[in-house]
């Protein structure tokens, strides 16, 4: 078991860093549409931020900052923004996940509010594929006890 | 075991191998994958959903039940994780 | 030589998948076999991208979208886009049976204190 172990400069250069990894996965979620990007690549982008934290700092740290609980309800509240969407389209008229229903609660033509509803989706995935990948490294790095990872 | 294992290994190569004098050339127009499907989302995702990106399009709006699935897996895998390994101190 | 130009794609990713291949049916060391699945679904998403590539075609994103001037999209000049939305779900997928599978990786660990197989099928004689 290795002990505590702070450094001051990876600590220090992982404050100053992260917001800047923060909002370039936001970025990368939102300007999916334009460019190579979406859910998946920004929602790892943002789960990777919160796990450089947890090995600069450590597990209790981190877990602090993020709780268990709420890492798990992010797991589920970006599942539910993208069946409440196709749930949404289902009662606006039209098929499951047919983003063109939404015109009629957002200002936008049909065609534009494809491109509203799949911005939706994205950051649906977004959220799912954050929590997942952050507790993912948790579980493992630490075989499921949260107490002292990398160990 | 472990020759039988490889003797296994070479034999899928090489019938994988035989099997690419009929595979489609390097970067061929003509290939059956970009000639069936793919030219209607091509052409056509631009003006139904107006969205540049086409594997957004794709991804998120034709075959957004592929993706929806694909976020239950990943949420299945994190549950799965956490119900096989999670121990909490008491 | 024509034979190798235009079909060493799949003899590249063909030889990924015999390492990996091996890896997972010739390992005993369960880690190892799962770095062999790994180097098979690897290979596996590098031939999909490579159905999907065109000769003098560009990334399948359309440049300065929303101009005024719309010109038609000819569907020789962009990639092919299935691929690529295909593999990207492929990628997730990866991930999670990766992490599953470690996670059942520590469960054989705690209970059989080794992860060889041949030792593990000899403790539950």
């Amino acid at each position: 078991m290795i002990a505590h172990f702070e450094d001051v400069i990876i600590q220090t250069v992982c404050r100053i860093l992260l917001p800047f990894i923060q909002l370039y996965g936001l970025y990368v979620i939102a300007h999916g549409h334009h460019s190579p990007g979406g859910g998946f690549q920004g929602g790892v982008i943002l789960g990777a931020s919160f796990i450089l934290f947890c090995v600069a700092y450590d597990i209790k740290e981190a877990k602090r900052r993020m709780s268990e609980k709420l890492d798990t309800m992010f797991c589920s509240l970006g599942l539910i923004i993208y069946s409440g969407i196709g749930i949404i389209c289902l009662v606006l008229g039209g098929n499951y996940l047919n983003y063109s229903r939404l015109h009629h609660i957002l200002p936008v033509n049909p065609i534009d509010a494809r491109s509203m509803g799949i911005l939706g989706i994205e950051i649906g995935v977004g959220i799912t594929v954050m929590a997942v990948m952050i507790s993912l490294f948790l579980n493992l790095v630490s075989s499921g006890e949260h107490e002292e990872g990398l160990q | 075991m472990k020759l039988l294992a490889l003797l296994a290994v070479c034999a899928t190569g090489a019938l994988l191998l035989y099997g690419t004098v009929d595979m489609p050339d390097w970067s061929d127009p003509h290939s059956p994958a970009s000639i069936h499907v793919s030219p209607r989302y091509i052409e056509k995702a631009m003006e139904e959903t107006a969205v540049p990106n086409m594997v957004t399009s794709v991804l998120a709006d034709y075959r957004g039940y592929d993706t929806l699935g694909e976020t239950v897996i990943i949420f299945t895998a994190a549950m799965a994780c956490i119900l096989l390994i999670r121990r909490p101190r008491k | 030589m024509e034979l190798i130009l235009s079909k060493y794609n799949y003899w590249i990713y063909i030889v990924l998948m015999m390492i990996g291949f091996y890896a997972m049916i010739g390992k005993r060391n369960l880690v190892k076999k799962l770095v062999g699945m790994n180097i098979f679904q690897t290979a596996i998403i590098l031939y999909f991208i490579s159905t999907g590539a065109k000769r003098g075609a560009t990334i399948p994103i359309v440049e300065h979208g929303h101009g005024e001037a719309m010109q038609a999209i000819h569907a020789a000049h962009y990639a092919n886009p299935l691929p690529h939305v295909l593999m990207l779900t492929t990628i997730v997928v990866m991930v999670s049976t990766f992490g599953v599978a470690l996670a059942l990786i520590i469960m054989i660990y705690r209970r059989y204190r080794t992860l060889e197989e041949d030792e593990i099928l000899e403790l539950r004689k």
